[in-house]
């Protein structure tokens, strides 16, 4: 059972009071006709998956039903800090610290989905043929 | 203050006139599930507080700080999950969320405020919507009601951590619930419409160990 500490209602609350909602900071091309198609399609379909350190948005649902993000461990669930909408996270995979305490692996500068990428796209290539 | 704004919003009394009969959400439970005979003692005395009026104000807590001390003669609570009450005790503020609060009064008050708080908002933004008709207010007392709600909730009950004049929104036996404590003796539980029945039933179940007084 995680106990979320929400900043908005400044306390922790059991996890059945949360949603999970997936990778935080995606941004929205800001010029939808003119982007490519890869670019579109990674802005949609593909999303991180490291092992270690992970943004995720979170919403408190049956509380005061805002959207947080909360950095979180995907190896050993630890939730490392939740922040507000809008702010940045202050600890990331590249915080030396961090990425010594929490054994955090990151291949790639935190990239490890297949085909995110365009430099990837040779791999897709290979798999497909 | 604007005109425009305020005649860009339909208000309506949903309490029309002629004093029709009303029910509570309540009604049908009453009916269907009488509460078991408490023998001795009741541990759980259950209340409801039926048809008062409530209202949720959206908007700046600043903004909306100004309107309801213009209104209310009270202050908006900014602090989180915080409860306040008038001197009368009948009126109250709940913080919801950053940009959000309850706020209930004796039925029948909620349509005037409500007209009262848009003439002061004027065209400031913000939002009040009448949920007296969605919800009602059950109320729990008694040696036991502690026992109860630590049954039926995962919030943390202890004094500790619920002090008079604090106000959540939690689960409550699976349905969510605003659960506030007004004073050392009394919870509150404001449930939802569709709730009611099953939340009731709830807790005729829950209390039946100890004992409940429904009146
Ligand atoms: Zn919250």
């Amino acid at each position: 059972m995680f106990y979320i500490f929400c900043p908005y209602c400044k306390e922790h609350r059991e996890e059945e009071e949360f949603h999970a909602r997936g990778q935080a900071h995606l941004m929205r091309p800001s010029d939808p006709d003119n982007t490519s198609d890869e670019e579109w399609g990674d802005y949609l379909f593909f999303r991180n998956n490291p092992r270690g350190i992970h943004h995720e948005m979170w919403v408190h649902s049956v509380g005061c039903r805002k959207f947080f993000n909360i950095t979180r461990n995907t190896v050993t669930y630890d939730i490392l800090e939740t922040y507000p909408m809008g702010e940045q996270p202050t600890i990331t995979a590249a915080t030396p610290d961090v990425r010594h305490e929490q054994g955090v692996q990151v291949a790639d500068g935190g990239w490890q989905t297949v085909g995110a990428r365009s430099e990837n796209k040779a791999l897709n290539e290979e798999t497909s043929s | 203050m604007s005109n425009v704004s305020v005649s860009n919003v339909r208000e309506f009394n949903t309490v029309p006139d002629g004093n029709p009969k009303v029910e509570s959400p309540l009604a049908w439970s009453y009916q269907q599930h009488p509460a078991p005979r408490a023998s001795g003692q009741a541990g759980i005395v259950l209340r409801e507080k039926a048809l008062l009026g409530h209202l949720v104000l959206r908007g700046g807590a600043i903004v909306l700080d100004e309107a309801v001390r213009a209104t209310l003669g009270m202050s908006l609570p900014a602090k989180p999950n915080a409860l306040e009450h008038d001197d009368s005790g009948e009126r109250s503020i709940q913080w919801l969320s950053p940009d959000e609060w309850l706020v209930i009064v004796p039925g029948g008050e909620e349509f005037k405020l409500e007209r009262a708080l848009r003439q002061v908002l004027g065209d400031a933004h913000y939002s009040i919507v009448n949920a007296s008709g969605g919800q009602t207010v059950l109320t729990l007392s008694g040696d036991n009601a502690r026992e109860v709600l630590m049954k039926s909730t995962s919030y943390d009950v202890h004094p500790n951590a619920f002090p008079v004049g604090k106000g959540v929104t939690t689960v409550f036996a699976k349905a969510t619930v605003v659960l506030r404590r007004p004073s050392e003796t009394h919870w509150e539980l404001v449930v939802r419409r569709s709730f009611a029945d099953y939340c009731y039933r709830w807790l005729l179940d829950a209390s039946a160990e100890y004992g409940i007084d429904t009146q």
